[in-house]
């Protein structure tokens, strides 16, 4: 490495918090354009559940049971998500499921 | 009834539990790999401490090990962490006009997926002071855990770490779901964004995109389309808005 590595991450940081603070800084007032207000409300959910699968899967090359403890911990999750537990308790009881499963397989 | 400041903080710390425990195995995993292209226990701390994005650091660690340009460097950041720039935009309109403007400025620190995503898990506006007792352990938790990847390599076995990191999956479940249950078409975008997802990794010309880029452009297109056919009522998020109060539960 030529190059300095605090100096790169110093460069990471800059770009990563410029990024995040923009917005927050210069959108001061409310947006009335109801365009934007529709998605910027749509917008979180769309981008967790995009996040959320096929990523609670693990990878997706690997041969199928590989596959099944994050199937069973995304169902599991819904529906007690559903039912209204909180974040703890269904990311728990993910965990839970995802270990359980695996000494099966 | 205002809550006091601490015990907002504790709060805070509370439901961001699931995010440390879910950062730990995550930036334990980007530890590994940033040990293995030379970087120092303290290097991988820092770099974790002050970028918090998985995807950014992943990339920005690939070109630190090919010794690329700064330039390059900030221009690959940038894409791997343009969906903050949505998020950010997103939690502008959460704050209340009576919110001190350095709030803004410390708040912008740690918008990450799964902090924002907390953030909006309440009805109203932001209270900031809650925020960061969830920034806390957050932070402890990717930061640490980079430079535990460093250090240790595998302090952990292998089917704990796969265990735990699916408690961040379990939380994102836990944030869209009750919204889903209300709105049919939030419901409706939920099972369309994972089929699309779905659908983009597994084409090999949309895989080939890095993960950051995948979210960015379907979280565009598809909030896009949604917003056209089913424009939200004005205030509807808002209305309940009511800074510091938060039940317990």
């Amino acid at each position: 490495m030529h190059h300095n590595v605090y100096a790169y991450i110093f460069t990471m940081a800059a770009v990563s918090y410029v990024i995040r603070v923009l917005p927050l800084t210069l959108i001061r007032r409310k947006i009335d354009n109801p365009f934007l207000r529709s998605f910027l409300y749509y917008v979180p959910y769309v981008t967790l559940a995009v996040m959320t699968f096929p990523a609670i899967l693990g990878s997706l090359s690997a041969p199928f049971p590989a596959q099944l403890p994050g199937l069973i911990a995304l169902v599991l999750g819904i529906v007690l998500a559903w039912r209204g537990a909180g974040l703890f308790p269904v990311a728990i009881a993910c965990c839970v499921a995802v270990f359980l499963t695996q000494l099966f397989i | 009834m205002k809550t006091k400041a601490w015990r907002r903080f504790l709060w805070g710390m509370r439901d961001g539990m699931p995010i440390c425990t879910g950062y730990l195995a995550v930036s334990f995993s980007l530890g590994i790999f940033a040990g293995s292209i030379g970087m120092t226990a303290f290097q991988g701390f820092l770099a974790s401490l002050l970028n918090n994005a998985s995807a950014g650091e992943y990339a920005g660690f690939s070109l630190i090990a090919a010794d690329a340009a700064y330039v390059e460097l900030a221009l690959v950041t940038l894409i791997a962490n343009a969906r903050y720039l949505l998020m950010s935009t997103a939690l502008s309109q959460r704050f209340s006009p009576d919110t001190p403007f350095f709030h803004r400025l410390l708040i912008g620190f740690d918008v990450t997926d799964e902090l924002f995503g907390l953030a909006i898990s309440h009805p109203g506006y932001i209270d900031p002071v809650y925020m960061y007792g969830a920034f806390s352990v957050a932070l402890a938790g990717w930061s640490v855990g980079t430079a535990l990847g460093i250090v240790a390599g595998n302090i952990l076995p292998v089917r704990v770490v796969s265990a735990l990191s699916v408690a961040i999956y379990g939380m994102f479940i836990a944030i869209i779901i009750p919204p889903a249950r209300k709105d049919r078409v939030v419901a409706a975008l939920v099972v369309i964004s994972f089929a699309a997802s779905f659908a983009f990794a597994a084409v090999p010309l949309f895989s080939a995109l890095s993960e950051g880029t995948r979210t960015l452009i379907l979280t565009i297109v598809i909030s896009g389309g949604a917003a056209i056919l089913f424009p939200v009522k004005a205030e509807e998020p808002e209305a309940s808005g009511k800074g510091g109060e938060r039940d317990a539960s």
